[in-house]
C-alpha cells in the first residue's frame, strides 16, 4: 500500500506514542492538517505559535514525555523561535515540526519561505531538512531518540511541501537510524572517591538542579539525602525534586535564594552538585561561591563541568545512575557518621531561625507573597504551578512547598515572560485530574493572554492568578534599587479588565483588592470549573528578597528587613550580609 | 595563558549542515578559526575536517567538549603536540619579468618546487610543506612578482595511531 509523507509522520508519531499535537496550519501544512482531519489526531489549535512550543514544553515538563508541536512555514515558523530558545536553556525535550516550502523552491524566497534551520541551528540540541519522503520516517525517529535522551532539548524537523505530499510504498519506510554513542558509565573509583570525600565531609550540602528532573531521579535523590544526611538547596529548575517540607529542605539558593541556602554555600566545605549548571543567577560572583568548598559536580553534559565553576571530581552522567551508584557504595560502607556535621547542622538550624523567609503583613493591602502562601494552603501543595518571569516566578518558588516532582513548571535559563501560560495549558492536558495554577504577573500574561481561547476551546480548566501590580515589577524592582527610583518605562497600570477579559473569552473572571476579599477569592476560582482568571490586586512596590546584587557573592544579601541581633554569627560562612532596607 | 595553535582533526557524518553547525559552533564560543579544510575518507558517509585556531589549553578544553556535544560528530580529536605529519598547499601566481625570472627558477630548483604552467606573462608555482616553510616562501617570492597565491590550509595526519 502507498502511503503519502503525511501519512507516513503521522504514522510515525504514533510509533512514538505521541498522543498530543499542539499546532496551527498555513499553506504549506495543509496535506498534513488533511490527513489530521480524516484521522482525528488529537491535535489543539493554539492561537500562536509561541503558545504551540511553550505548551509543548509545559506537557514535556509535566509528563515527562517528547512534547509535539506543528507549524507551517516562514511566520509560523520563526514565531515558535523563542519558544524553542526557551526550550534549549532549561534542556526540555521536545520535537518542533514546521512545514517548508517545496524543495524545489527552497532557496529562492519564495512566499512564506524562512531558513528555519539556519535560524534555530544555535537554540536547538539538533535539526534537519528532510529532502526525500525515503528518509522521513528515519528522521522522525531520530528526532525523538535525540530529544529524550542524553542532556535533553528541542529537535526541529523541517517538511517541505512536496515531501509530505510524495507516496511511498509501506514496506520501502525505514524506520531505523544510526544509533548515536551511548553515554560512558560512570568510573567506579570516581564513586569511591567521592563517598570518601562524602564521608570526610564537616560541612557539606547538596545543590540539586533541573537535571535531576529530567533524568527522573528525586527517587535516587531522596534516598541520597536519608543516607548521607546532608542538608539540600536546589536551583530554580529542580524545585520539586526533593521534598520542600523537609527539615533538611534549604529552599533555593541564589540571587533571590534563602539566607540559609547561600549562607551553606559560602561556608561549606563539600558541595554536591547533581544535574545543575551553575547558572549565574545561582553563583552570582562565581570566586565567592562556595570558596572553601570541595565540589562534586554530577552532570550528564561534559560542556557543563568545569566550565564556570571548577570541580575537584567530575562525574559526567545522568543523576540517576550517578545517585543510584553512590547510594549502593553509602549502603555498603555502612552510615555516614553524623557526629562529623552536628555542629555544621546546629548552625544552619541557627541561621534559619535568625533570618527566615518572611515578609511584613498589612492588614489594607493585599502582600503577593500572602497570595501564594494561601494558595499553598488552599491546594494542600498537591497543584501543579506554572509561573510566568519576574517577581511573580520568584514568589512562587519562595512562598510554595513543592513536594513532588514535576509540580514546578517555569522558564528558568531564558526567562521567558508569557511561557507561564500556554505552558500550564500543556502541564494540564498532560495531567488533566491535576489542579494547574499560572502564576502571573500582569505584564506577562498580556504576552500570551490570546490562548484563554484555546484553553477554553478545549476546557483545559487551568487557573490564573494574577499577582496584578501595575508595573513591569522585576524592572521596576532594579529600577528602585539601581536607579534612583526612575521607573522608566514599566508602568502597566494602562491594563485591560482582566475580568472582563476572561468574560469575553468564555472563561471566569474574579478579582480581589483587599485582604479580606483574597481567601474568597482564591478558593471560589480554584473550585469553580473550566478557566478561572483571578485578578489580584497587590501591593504595587513590593520588592523580592533575599536579593543579591547582580555581581555581588551570594553571601551579601540584601534582606529588606533589619536583622535581628546576632547571636548566631555565622562561625565560617563568610561576611555578614549587608541589610538595606527600601521600604 | 598564552593562545598556542592548536590543530584539531574531527570526523563528522557527510550531512548537509554539518560545516555550519562547526562554525557556528566557533563563533557562538568566541573562537576563530584560523584555517579549515575537510574532505571525504575512506568510507563516504564521514568527512575529516581539520581546523586550526589559536587558544589557551583550557578554552581548546571547552571548545572541544561543545564540538563533541554536536549530533553528527563522531569524534574530535586534539593533534596539538601529538606526533602527526602536518602541510599545507599553496599555488602562487608570479609576474614574469627579465629581471626577476632567473630569481624565481632557481628558487624552484632549489626548494624542489613545482611549475605546474607558465607562459611569457605569468607562471603558477606549487609549493607544499609544513605552515613555516609557506610562510618563508611567501616571503621570499614577494619582491620577486608575486601576484597572487591560495592557500589550502593545514591537512594533517597523525604518524601512527596511539594504542
Ligand atoms: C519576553 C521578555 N521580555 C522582557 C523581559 C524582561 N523582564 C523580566 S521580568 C520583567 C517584568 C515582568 O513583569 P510582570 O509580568 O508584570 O511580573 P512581576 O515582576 O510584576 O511579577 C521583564 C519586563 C523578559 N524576561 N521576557
Amino acid at each position: 500500500m502507498k502511503l503519502t509523507g503525511s501519512q507516513v509522520l503521522l504514522r510515525t508519531l504514533r510509533r512514538e506514542n505521541v498522543d498530543v499535537i499542539f499546532g496551527y496550519p498555513g499553506g504549506v501544512v495543509l496535506p498534513i492538517y488533511d490527513e489530521l482531519y480524516k484521522e482525528e489526531f488529537r491535535h489543539l489549535l493554539v492561537r500562536h505559535e509561541q503558545g504551540a512550543i511553550h505548551a509543548a514544553d509545559g506537557y514535556a515538563r509535566a509528563s515527562g514525555k517528547v512534547g509535539v508541536c506543528l507549524v507551517t512555514s516562514g511566520p509560523g515558523a520563526t514565531n515558535t523561535v523563542t519558544g524553542i530558545a526557551n526550550a534549549y536553556m532549561d534542556s526540555i525535550p521536545v520535537v518542533i515540526f514546521t512545514g517548508q516550502v517545496p524543495t524545489g523552491l527552497i532557496g529562492s524566497d519564495a512566499f512564506q519561505e524562512v531558513d528555519i534551520t539556519g535560524i534555530t541551528r544555535p537554540c536547538t540540541k539538533h535539526n534537519f531538512l528532510v529532502r526525500r519522503i525515503e528518509d522521513l520516517a528515519s528522521t522522525i525517529h531520530e528526532a525523538f531518540h535525540i530529544a529524550r535522551s542524553g542532556r535533553p532539548g528541542p529537535v526541529l524537523v523541517d517538511l517541505p511541501r512536496d515531501v509530505s505530499q510524495a507516496t511511498i510504498e509501506e514496506e520501502d519506510i525505514r524506520d531505523d537510524f544510526n544509533t548515536l554513542n551511548g553515554l560512558e558509565k560512570p568510573q567506579q573509583e570516581d564513586i569511591a572517591k567521592a563517598v570518601e570525600m562524602i564521608r570526610a565531609a564537616r560541612k557539606p550540602v547538596i545543590v540539586s538542579g533541573g537535571g535531576v528532573l529530567l533524568g527522573k531521579a528525586s527517587e535516587e535523590l531522596r534516598e541520597f539525602v536519608r543516607r548521607t544526611g546532608f542538608p539540600i538547596t536546589s536551583t530554580l529548575m529542580g524545585l520539586g525534586a526533593y521534598p520542600g517540607s523537609d527539615p533538611l529542605w534549604l529552599g533555593m539558593p541564589g540571587m533571590h535564594g534563602t539566607y540559609y541556602a547561600n549562607m551553606a554555600i559560602t561556608g561549606c566545605d563539600l558541595l554536591v552538585a547533581v544535574g545543575m549548571r551553575f547558572d549565574d543567577r545561582v553563583t552570582s560572583k562565581v570566586d565567592a561561591f562556595a570558596p572553601d568548598a570541595q565540589i562534586i559536580h554530577i552532570d550528564i553534559d561534559p560542556v557543563s563541568i568545569d566550565r564556570i565553576v571548577r570541580s575537584h571530581l567530575s562525574i559526567v552522567s545522568d543523576a540517576k545512575t550517578a545517585l543510584g551508584l553512590l547510594n549502593a557504595a553509602l549502603a555498603a560502607g555502612g552510615p555516614v557518621p553524623v557526629e562529623r556535621t552536628r555542629e555544621w547542622m546546629e548552625q544552619i538550624d541557627a541561621w534559619k531561625k535568625r533570618v527566615p523567609l518572611r515578609f511584613s503583613e498589612e492588614t489594607d493591602r493585599i502582600k503577593p507573597q500572602q497570595v501564594i502562601r494561601k494558595l499553598y494552603e488552599l491546594t494542600k501543595g498537591e497543584a501543579l504551578i506554572a509561573t510566568e518571569v519576574g517577581q511573580n516566578q520568584m514568589w512562587a518558588a519562595q512562598y510554595y512547598t513543592y513536594d513532588h516532582p514535576h509540580t514546578f513548571i517555569s522558564s528558568g535559563g531564558l526567562g521567558t515572560m508569557g511561557f507561564g501560560f500556554p505552558a500550564a495549558v500543556g502541564a494540564q492536558v498532560a495531567c488533566p485530574d491535576k489542579t494547574v495554577v499560572d502564576i502571573a504577573g500582569d505584564g506577562s500574561i498580556q504576552m500570551n493572554i490570546q490562548e484563554l481561547a484555546t484553553a477554553v476551546q478545549y476546557n483545559i480548566p487551568v487557573k490564573i492568578v494574577i499577582l496584578n501590580n501595575q508595573y513591569l515589577g522585576m524592572v521596576r524592582q532594579w529600577q528602585q534599587m539601581f536607579y534612583g527610583r526612575r521607573y522608566s518605562h514599566t508602568d502597566m497600570s494602562y491594563a485591560p479588565d482582566f475580568v472582563k477579559i476572561a468574560e469575553a473569552y468564555g472563561a471566569t473572571g474574579l478579582r480581589a483588592s483587599r485582604p479580606e476579599e483574597l481567601e474568597a477569592v482564591l478558593k471560589k476560582g480554584l473550585e469553580t470549573p473550566g478557566v478561572v482568571v483571578m485578578d489580584i490586586r497587590v501591593e504595587k512596590e513590593e520588592c523580592v528578597y533575599p536579593m543579591v546584587r547582580p555581581g555581588a557573592s551570594i553571601a551579601d544579601m540584601e534582606l529588606g528587613v533589619e536583622l535581628p541581633a546576632d547571636k548566631a554569627a555565622p562561625t565560617n560562612g563568610g561576611e555578614d550580609p549587608q541589610t538595606r532596607s527600601f521600604n | 595563558m598564552k593562545a598556542k595553535e592548536n590543530t584539531i582533526a574531527l570526523l563528522v557524518r557527510n550531512r548537509p549542515d554539518v560545516l555550519a553547525r562547526i562554525a557556528g559552533t566557533f563563533s557562538g564560543g568566541g573562537f576563530n578559526i584560523e584555517s579549515i579544510t575537510a574532505n571525504i575518507t575512506k568510507t563516504p558517509e564521514t568527512t575529516k575536517i581539520i581546523i586550526t585556531t589559536k587558544g589557551s589549553a583550557s578554552t581548546m578544553e571547552k571548545l572541544k567538549k561543545q564540538l563533541n556535544r554536536l549530533v553528527d560528530v563522531l569524534s574530535v580529536d586534539d593533534l596539538t603536540g601529538r606526533m602527526a605529519s602536518r602541510r599545507e598547499l599553496v599555488l602562487f601566481r608570479m609576474k614574469w619579468s627579465d629581471e626577476t625570472r632567473p630569481a624565481v627558477m632557481a628558487a624552484v630548483d632549489l626548494y624542489n618546487w613545482k611549475v605546474v604552467c607558465m607562459d611569457d606573462r605569468y607562471c603558477v608555482i606549487e609549493v607544499s610543506g609544513r605552515k613555516d616553510s609557506i610562510d618563508r616562501a611567501i616571503q621570499l617570492l614577494d619582491p620577486l612578482g608575486l601576484e597572487d597565491f591560495s592557500r589550502s590550509g593545514m591537512v594533517a595526519l597523525e604518524k601512527f595511531k596511539p594504542e
